[in-house]
C-alpha cells in the first residue's frame, strides 16, 4: 500500500505570486512534492504563436526562487508544467534561463530535467491525412500551408515524460505544454498511487486556492493522496475548502463536469463524493479513470494572420451617439473606398463600449442610452505598415466625418493619448486544437537533463526514449 | 415564475476551449436544483431565447449533482482571440442569463 503523499501547490499560475506564510505552512507539513502549473490557453493565441510568455519575468522568477530554494535544500522534488505559459520551446528556454539564474544566485546544485512539448508539423500533417489527428469542438482542419506556417506546435504531454525524468534522478522537472494535472500526478503515480485520484487531485491543485472559499489564484494549498481518497487543505487562515467550493470548481472551464478527458483516458466523476472533514478540509472519493482504446494527446498551435494596429477614443456627443451604428458604417465605407484606390488590403473592426463592445453580435440590449461611448478601432492587415496606414486613415476619417445632424464641427473623437495609434505587432489565430493518436506517449517528447552546480551548467543531450 | 438571480448563487461564462463557451449556473438550494433537473426547466430553447440565437448554437445542458450545478455548452461565433473577437477569456458572456425566468 503506498504511503500518504503530500503535494504543495503554491499558486494557480507560476508568476501570480503567493503569500510566503502559506507556502511555509505547507512546508511544515513535509510535502513529498512541490508542483505548479505555469500555463493556459486562456490568454489567447498570441502567446503560443509568438513564443512569448503571458506572465512577467519578475513574478515568475520570484515564485521560482521560493519554490527552488526551499525545495532543493530540503530534497523535495519541484515540478513545473507548461513552462512560460504556452509551453513551446522558446517558453521553456525562457523559464530554464530563470532557473539557471536562480541556481547561480542561490548557489543551488541539482539535476534539472526538461521535457519539450514541440511536435514536428510533418507528423501532424501525416496524422491529418491518416485520420490519427482529429479536430475538437468543431474546429475545421487547417490546410498543409497553415500547419507549416505555425511557429510552434505543441502537444499536451501526459505523465510519461515527467516520470521518465524522475526515474533518471531529476530533482527539478520543467515541462513544456503539459496536461494541467500531470505535473501534480506524474510522481505520485510513479510511486504506486491511484491514477484516477492523483489526476483528479491534480485537476484541483492546478488552480491552487481557486477551489477554496474565498477563492484565490495566488495562494498556496496542500493536497494529500491516500489509498482510496484525497484531502484538500487551505494554508492561509482566511480560506477553507468546502464540499461545495470543491465540487463547484470541478465545473470550471470544463464542457462536461462528469467526464474530463486527458492524455490516455478520461476521469469519470459520476460517483464522486465530497465530504467535509471540518477545519476547512475536504475529502474526495470515488473518482474513476477510464482509459481510451488508443492513447491520444491534444495538439495546440496558432498561425500568423497579419498585423494589428489599434486606436482608442471616446465619444460624448449625444447626436453622434444616437446614430453611431450608421456613422460607423459610413466611416468604414469611406475608408474602404480610399484603400481600394491605394490597393491596400485590411480589415477594420469597431469595438464600441457602451453599445456592444463586450458581446458584439450577441448583444441584444441596444437601447443606446449610454451618455458616452468608448471606441476601439482595430485594424488587421498583412503588414504592420499597412495596418498603421489603415488605422491612421480610419482614425482621421472618423474624427472629421460630417455625419447627418452634426453640430459639433471641430472633431468627433476624444483621444486620451498622443500618439493615438498603437502598433500591436503580429496577430495569431488558433488553428490546431486537435487530438492526435500516439503509439508511444513518452517517445513523442524530447527530453534533456542538465546538471546545475551553482553557476556551473552542464547541459545534456536531447533524447527521445 | 422566479428570476434565475433569486435562486442561483453563481451565474458565469468562460471558454471551455477556443471554440466553445461554457455557461455555469450553481443553485443556492438543493431542492430548487432538483426541481429544475426533474422538470427540465433549463432547456437549450430557453437559453437560446435569452440570447436570441438559434437553439442549435446551444450544445448541451448537463447537470452536476455534487455542486447543484447546471452547465450549458455554447458555440463561440469567433474563435478566442481571433480578429473581431470581443472577449478572449469568454468571461463576460453570461449577462443574458441574469434575465431568465424559471417556472418555479
Amino acid at each position: 500500500m503506498p504511503r500518504e503523499y503530500k503535494i504543495l501547490s503554491p499558486t494557480a499560475i507560476l508568476g501570480y505570486g503567493f503569500p510566503e506564510s502559506s507556502f511555509l505552512k505547507g512546508l511544515e507539513e513535509g510535502p513529498d512534492l512541490i508542483a505548479v502549473d505555469a500555463g493556459s490557453t486562456d490568454p489567447g493565441p498570441y502567446y503560443l504563436g509568438s513564443g512569448k510568455p503571458f506572465t512577467d519575468r519578475v513574478g515568475v522568477k520570484s515564485d521560482l526562487r521560493t519554490m527552488l530554494t526551499h525545495g532543493v535544500r530540503r530534497g523535495i522534488p519541484v515540478v513545473i508544467g507548461t513552462a512560460g505559459g504556452s509551453g513551446a520551446r522558446p517558453h521553456l528556454e525562457w523559464c530554464r534561463g530563470l532557473i539557471e539564474e536562480i541556481a547561480r544566485e542561490e548557489d543551488l546544485s541539482f539535476r534539472l530535467g526538461l521535457a519539450y512539448a514541440d511536435v514536428d508539423p510533418e507528423v501532424v500533417l501525416a496524422g491529418l491525412r491518416s485520420g490519427k489527428v482529429q479536430a475538437l469542438d468543431g474546429l475545421e482542419d487547417p490546410t498543409d500551408e497553415q500547419v507549416r506556417s505555425c511557429p510552434h506546435i505543441v502537444a499536451q504531454m501526459g505523465n510519461e515524460p515527467l516520470q521518465a525524468l524522475a526515474r533518471e534522478g531529476c530533482q527539478v522537472i520543467l515541462a513544456g505544454r503539459c496536461y494541467d494535472p500531470a505535473c501534480f500526478a506524474a510522481l505520485p503515480i510513479l510511486e504506486g498511487h491511484d491514477v484516477a485520484l492523483a489526476t483528479h487531485l491534480g485537476k484541483i491543485l492546478e488552480c491552487a486556492a481557486i477551489a477554496a472559499t474565498p477563492g484565490s489564484g495566488s495562494d498556496s494549498v496542500l493536497g494529500i493522496l491516500r489509498q482510496d481518497s484525497f484531502e484538500l487543505r487551505a494554508l492561509s487562515p482566511e480560506r477553507r475548502f468546502t464540499p461545495q467550493s470543491t465540487a463547484a470548481h470541478t465545473l470550471y472551464e470544463k464542457s462536461d463536469p462528469c467526464h474530463l478527458p486527458g492524455p490516455g483516458g478520461s476521469l469519470d466523476l459520476t460517483g464522486v463524493s465530497f465530504t467535509d472533514l471540518g477545519e476547512g478540509r475536504v475529502e474526495v472519493r470515488g473518482t474513476r479513470f477510464v482509459p481510451t482504446p488508443r492513447y491520444a494527446v491534444k495538439l495546440e498551435a496558432a498561425r500568423p494572420v497579419g498585423f494589428r494596429t489599434l486606436s482608442i477614443a471616446g465619444i460624448r456627443d449625444p447626436i453622434l451617439i444616437g446614430s453611431i451604428r450608421k456613422v460607423a458604417g459610413q466611416v468604414k465605407a469611406r475608408v474602404d473606398e480610399l484603400l481600394r484606390r491605394e490597393s491596400v488590403t485590411g480589415e477594420v473592426f469597431f469595438h464600441m463600449y457602451g453599445l456592444n463592445g463586450v458581446m458584439g453580435d450577441l448583444e441584444r440590449d441596444d437601447s443606446g442610452t449610454s451618455h458616452e461611448l468608448g471606441l476601439v478601432m482595430e485594424v488587421l492587415a498583412p503588414t504592420q505598415e499597412q495596418a498603421n496606414t489603415i488605422c491612421s486613415l480610419t482614425r482621421s476619417t472618423f474624427l472629421h466625418y460630417g455625419y447627418e445632424g452634426r453640430i459639433a464641427t471641430a472633431g468627433n473623437l476624444a483621444f486620451p493619448f498622443s500618439p493615438s495609434d498603437v502598433p500591436m505587432g503580429p496577430t495569431f489565430e488558433f488553428c490546431l486544437y486537435h487530438l492526435m493518436e500516439v503509439a508511444d506517449p513518452e517517445a513523442l517528447f524530447i527530453r534533456e537533463i542538465v546538471n546545475l552546480d551553482g553557476a556551473r551548467v552542464t547541459p545534456g543531450k536531447e533524447v527521445r526514449s | 415564475m422566479k428570476n434565475l438571480r433569486e435562486v442561483a448563487q453563481v451565474i458565469r461564462s468562460k471558454n471551455s476551449s477556443p471554440m466553445k463557451l461554457t455557461l455555469d449556473i450553481i443553485f443556492k438550494d438543493r431542492e430548487v436544483f432538483e426541481e429544475v433537473r426533474r422538470r427540465e426547466l433549463l432547456t437549450p430553447e430557453l437559453v437560446a431565447g435569452a440570447y436570441q440565437i438559434s437553439p442549435e448554437e446551444i450544445e448541451k445542458v448537463l447537470y452536476f449533482e455534487p455542486a447543484r450545478a447546471v452547465k450549458i455548452g455554447m458555440r463561440r461565433r469567433v474563435r478566442s482571440g481571433s480578429p473581431g473577437d470581443t472577449d478572449v477569456y469568454g468571461a463576460q458572456q453570461h449577462a443574458p442569463l441574469l434575465g431568465l425566468e424559471l417556472d418555479l
